[in-house]
C-alpha cells in the first residue's frame, strides 16, 4: 500500500489530464508505453486486494531514468496486477523481454541433467559461480502492497518451509533478532542483505516497516541461501567458489524443488502461470527470475571495443561486483544471462555457461597478445 | 441535528439504503464522540457542503461508485473488492515498536490501533499511512522525532485518539481537548524587535498554510498538488508594492534561474531525510512544485514541499520587527486573494493553523536569527538558559545540522499554545538576553540564569 494512491476514489474526482503524470523528462520502459488514453482506460480499476494502476507505476514517475540501464518502471502488487493492468504490463514485458508476445508460453526446466558441461569454467579467470531466482506465495500480496500481517505469516511459512535436511540442511536469521556476531558474520561472507537504498526500489513502498519480517535463511555449508521479504517474497541463491557452474546449479534445482514440495505441504503453492513462468514483483524477474552468473577476471577483454557487443550476442550482461547498481572493480565482472522469460532454466544457464567459456577463451588470447576475431560470436 | 446532516440526509435519497446506513454510521460516530466545548464538528462538514472549492461535497464522504459498500466494514474499504484482501487482527498487524524511540511510538498501544486501524478519513487516508513514517524510522540523534503525519485536515479528527497524545507530548502538556489556540498576526504589538547588529547577522520568520479541501503532501494526488499550485501562485500573482514577485517551477526553471536561486540560498532540492520520504512527501518530484520569491528577496514561498505551502520572511541584519511585519502582511494578503477565489486556510480553534506534521500545528512558527555568540558557546550554561527562554539552537544549515564556528540559529522551541506575537516577541526578548550575556562575558563580568518562561496561561 504505497502511500496516497490506496484511496483511488478521490482522485476519480479529477480528470486523466490532470491527473497524468509528467513523463518528458522521463526514460524507462512504463514512461514509453503509458498514454493519456492508456491511462484513462485504466486509472478507476483496482485489484481484489486494492492495487492501482498509480500504486503500479509511482516507482517510474519518481525515478526517470537509470544511468546504467534503462528500468522498468513499474512493479506489481499482487498476481492479478499482471492480467488486470495488462494492457500496459503486455508492451512492457514485451519490450523487456526481447519481443515475448502476450499470447506466447514459457518454458520451465529445473532439470539439472539437461545441462552439458558447465563443470569446468577455468578458476583463475572464474572466481564465483551463482544462480538466483526469485518465488511469490500465491494468494499474498508482493513487496510494494503487503501489510506487516501478510509479511509476517510470509515469513512464518518460510521459516517452517525450510525444515530441509543433508547438504540443505540450515538456519534462519530474522534481521531484527540477530545478535551482532551473527551479523557480523553475515556480512563477511557477503550474506547480509541491507536495507534498500536504491530510490527505484524506495519509491514502490518494498522498504516499508523495515527489518520485520525480514530475514536470510542458509545452509550450513553456506551454499543455499533464501532471503525473506527483501524484493520478492523469496530470493533463492546458489552460489560457491570457483567455477562449477554445474554443481551450484544442480544445488539450485534440488533446493527449489524441496522448497516448493514443502510449501505445499502446508497447502500454500508459488506464483506461476503458462504464459509468465514464475510471478515476481518486478516485470523484469518474470519467467524464470533466473539470474545465473560468475565473477569474472577479464581485463584485457573489458577494454576491447567490442566487449559490449560480443556479450550482446552471447545474450549476457555485465555489472560491477557490487550487483545491479555498482560498476566493475579492477577488471573483474558479474558477467550473467540478460534473458529472463521466454527461456527456460536450463538454457539461460547453458547460454551462461557456453557465453564465460568463450569470453575466458577469448581473454586468454588477448593476454598474449593475439586477435579474437576468429572467435566472435554470432547472435544467438 | 445539524445543518450538515441535514444536507446529509437530502442528498442520501439519491443513493441505495446500504449506503445511506453506512454514511448515517459515519455520522453518528461523529456526533457522539466527547468533543470539547467550542470545536464545532459541524463546521468542517458545512465547509464540505458550502465551500465552491469542494467539487464534490457529498461523494467524498461516501465516495462514488461501489466504494461506499463495506465503507466501514473493513480494513481496506477502498473497494467493494477490497474485501477479498488478506485479513488478519489487528494484533497481527501492530508495528513492532521496542527497539523506535519518537512520539507515535511512546503513544500508539496495541488497544488504541485496534481501535484505530479500520478507520479512514473521507479521503481515505489509514492509520498505517499515518504511522509509516514513524514505524520506518526508529529514532534520530538529535531530536525525538514525531514519527506520524496527517494526510488531510480530517486525519486529526478521525485519528485523534493518537494524535491528540502524541501532540500533548510533542507541545509540552497542550491538550487538544481542553484548550484552545490563539492567533494572533498583528506586528505592531513587538516591543525591541531591533537587535544588535554585531551580533545578529539574519533574521527570519517562517511558517506553513494548508489549503482547505485538499489533501497534503504524504496523501495528495498529483492532480490536488497541481492544483495547490495552482491556487496559490494565483493569488501570489496578486501581491502589490514590495510583495510583488514571480514564481520559478522546479520543472520549468532555466539553468538560470536555477543557478541564481541556489546563490540566494532559496533553491529546495527533493527531500532526502528519510522522515520525509517514507511519508510520501516526495511522490512524483518535481511536479507542481516551485518557488515563489518578491523581487527584493525578502518574502519567499515554497509550494508542495514538507507542506501546501512554506512562507518565508527574511533579511540580512536585526530588523526582526520589519521582518515580522511583512511576514504578517504578506501572510494575510495572500489570505485575502485566496478567499476571493472561495479558498481558504485549513484552521482551526483548537489546533491553529493545520499543517502535515503535528510539530507545526498552532502557529507553525519559527522565528530566528543567525547570531554570533562566540564566548557564550563555550559556557556550559548555555543549554539552561536556553531551556528557560524557551528557544532552541540548530546548526546554520537548519533542522539536522551542527553549529559551524561559534554562530548559531536560535528560535522558538514552541508552535501550539502561544501565538505568533506571543512566540516572536519570546524570541525578540530571549536573543536580547543572549547578546547581552555575550557582552558581559565580552567585559570579564558574569552571567545569570534566567528565570523559566511560563507555559500556557
Amino acid at each position: 500500500m504505497p502511500f496516497g494512491n490506496t484511496h483511488n476514489q478521490l482522485k476519480m474526482k479529477y480528470s486523466a489530464a490532470q491527473e497524468f503524470p509528467d513523463l518528458s523528462k522521463h526514460n524507462n520502459h512504463m514512461a514509453k508505453v503509458l498514454t493519456m488514453e492508456m491511462y484513462e482506460r485504466l486509472r478507476d480499476k483496482q485489484t481484489p486486494s486494492g492495487f492501482t494502476l498509480d500504486d503500479v507505476i509511482q516507482t517510474g514517475v519518481d525515478n526517470p531514468g537509470h544511468p546504467f540501464i534503462m528500468t522498468v518502471g513499474c512493479v506489481a502488487g499482487d498476481e492479478e496486477s499482471y492480467e488486470l493492468f495488462k494492457d500496459l504490463l503486455d508492451p512492457i514485458i514485451k519490450d523487456r523481454h526481447g519481443g515475448y508476445k502476450p499470447t506466447d508460453k514459457h518454458k520451465t526446466d529445473l532439470n539439472p541433467d539437461h545441462l552439458k558441461g558447465g563443470d569446468d569454467l577455468d578458476p583463475n579467470y572464474v572466481l564465483s559461480s551463482r544462480v538466483r531466482t526469485g518465488r511469490s506465495i500465491r494468494g499474498f500480496c508482493l513487496p510494494p502492497h503487503c501489510s506487516r500481517g501478510e509479511r509476517r505469516t510470509i515469513e512464518k511459512l518460510s521459516i517452517d518451509g525450510n525444515s530441509l535436511d543433508g547438504d540443505l540442511k540450515g538456519k534462519y536469521y530474522a534481521l531484527k533478532n540477530m545478535t551482532e556476531e551473527e551479523q557480523q558474520r553475515l556480512i563477511d561472507d557477503h550474506f547480509l542483505f541491507d536495507k534498500p537504498v536504491s530510490p527505484l526500489l524506495l519509491a514502490s513502498g518494498m522498504a516499508r516497516d523495515w527489518p520485520d519480517a525480514r530475514g536470510i535463511w542458509h545452509n550450513d555449508s553456506k551454499t543455499f541461501l533464501v532471503w525473506v521479504n527483501e524484493e520478492d517474497h523469496l530470493r533463492v541463491i546458489s552460489m560457491q567458489k570457483g567455477g562449477n557452474m554445474k554443481e551450484v546449479f544442480t544445488r539450485f534445482c534440488t533446493g527449489l524443488t524441496k522448497i516448493e514440495a514443502l510449501f505445499k505441504q502446508k497447502g500454500h503453492e508459488f506464483m506461476w502461470n503458462e504464459h509468465l513462468g514464475y510471478v515476481l514483483t518486478c516485470p523484469s524477474n518474470l519467467g524464470t527470475g533466473l539470474r545465473g552468473g560468475v565473477h569474472v577476471k577479464l581485463p584485457n577483454l573489458s577494454k576491447h571495443e567490442k566487449f559490449g557487443d560480443i556479450l550482446k550476442k552471447l545474450r549476457l550482461q555485465k555489472r560491477g561486483t557490487g550487483g545491479v547498481d555498482t560498476a566493475a572493480v579492477g577488471g573483474v565482472f558479474d558477467v550473467s544471462n540478460a534473458d529472463r522469460l521466454g527461456f527456460s532454466e536450463v538454457e539461460l544457464v547453458q547460454m551462461v555457461i557456453d557465453g564465460v567459456k568463450l569470453l575466458v577463451e577469448m581473454e586468454k588470447k588477448l593476454e598474449k597478445g593475439q586477435p579474437i576475431d576468429d572467435l566472435m560470436p554470432s547472435q544467438k | 441535528m445539524s445543518r450538515s446532516c441535514c444536507i446529509s440526509l437530502y442528498h442520501l435519497s439519491f443513493i441505495n439504503s446500504e449506503r445511506a446506513f453506512v454514511l448515517l454510521c459515519f455520522l453518528n460516530h461523529r456526533l457522539s464522540s466527547p468533543r470539547p466545548p467550542g470545536y464545532n464538528m459541524a463546521s468542517t462538514f458545512a465547509r464540505v457542503f458550502s465551500s465552491r472549492a469542494r467539487r464534490v461535497g457529498i461523494l467524498s464522504l461516501v465516495g462514488a461508485g461501489s466504494l461506499a459498500t463495506g465503507f466501514f466494514f473493513n480494513r481496506d474499504y477502498v473497494g467493494a473488492a477490497s474485501q477479498q484482501r488478506k485479513l488478519y487482527p489487528p494484533s497481527a498487524e501492530y508495528p513492532d515498536l521496542r527497539k523506535h524511540n519518537n512520539c507515535m511510538a511512546s503513544q500508539l498501544t496495541p488497544a488504541i490501533y485496534a481501535r484505530l486501524c479500520d478507520k479512514a478519513t473521507p479521503n481515505g487516508f489509514t492509520l498505517d499511512q499515518a504511522i509509516q513514517t514513524g514505524v520506518d524510522n526508529p529514532g534520530h540523534p538529535f531530536i525525538k522525532t514525531v514519527g506520524m503525519v496527517a494526510g488531510d485536515e480530517e486525519s486529526y479528527e478521525v485519528f485523534a485518539e493518537i494524535f491528540d497524545p502524541v501532540i500533548k507530548e510533542r507541545h509540552n502538556g497542550y491538550d487538544p481537548q481542553t484548550m484552545t489556540h490563539p492567533t494572533d498576526l498583528d506586528a505592531s504589538k513587538i516591543r525591541s524587535g531591533q537587535f544588535d547588529e554585531r551580533y545578529v547577522l539574519s533574521s527570519r520568520v517562517r511558517t506553513g498554510r494548508s489549503i482547505r479541501g485538499l489533501s497534503l503532501p504524504p496523501a495528495c494526488t498529483r492532480a490536488e498538488r497541481r492544483e495547490v499550485e495552482r491556487v496559490v501562485v494565483d493569488a501570489l500573482n496578486g501581491l502589490q508594492g514590495d510583495l510583488k514577485g514571480r514564481y520559478y517551477s522546479l520543472t520549468q526553471m532555466t539553468e538560470q534561474e536555477q543557478q541564481q536561486l541556489i546563490d540566494d540560498h532559496f533553491l529546495f532540492d527533493k527531500p532526502v531525510s528519510p522522515l520525509l520520504t517514507c511519508a510520501g512527501m516526495a511522490r512524483d518530484w518535481p511536479d507542481a512544485r516551485g518557488i515563489w520569491h518578491n523581487d527584493q528577496k525578502t518574502f519567499l514561498i515554497w509550494i508542495n514541499e514538507e507542506d501546501h505551502t512554506r512562507v518565508i520572511s527574511m533579511e540580512k541584519g536585526g530588523n526582526m520587527k520589519r521582518v515580522f511585519e511583512r511576514f504578517c502582511k504578506g501572510l494575510q494578503e495572500v489570505e485575502r486573494l485566496i478567499q476571493e477565489k472561495g479558498w481558504e486556510f485549513m484552521w482551526n480553534e483548537r489546533l491553529g493553523y493545520i499543517l502535515t506534521c503535528p510539530s507545526n500545528l498552532g502557529t507553525g512558527l519559527r522565528a530566528g536569527v543567525h547570531v554570533k555568540l562566540p564566548r557564550l558557546s563555550k559556557d556550559a550554561r548555555l543549554q539552561k538558559i536556553l531551556n528557560n527562554l524557551r528557544l532552541q539552537k540548530r546548526g546554520t544549515g537548519g533542522v539536522d545540522t551542527a553549529a559551524v564556528g561559534s554562530t548559531f540559529d536560535i528560535s522558538n522551541l514552541d508552535r501550539l499554545g502561544k501565538s505568533e506575537v506571543e512566540l516572536v516577541q519570546i524570541v525578540v526578548d530571549g536573543v536580547n538576553y543572549l547578546i547581552d550575556c555575550e557582552k558581559r562575558l565580552e567585559k570579564g563580568q558574569d552571567i545569570r540564569i534566567p528565570p523559566p518562561i511560563s507555559q500556557f496561561k
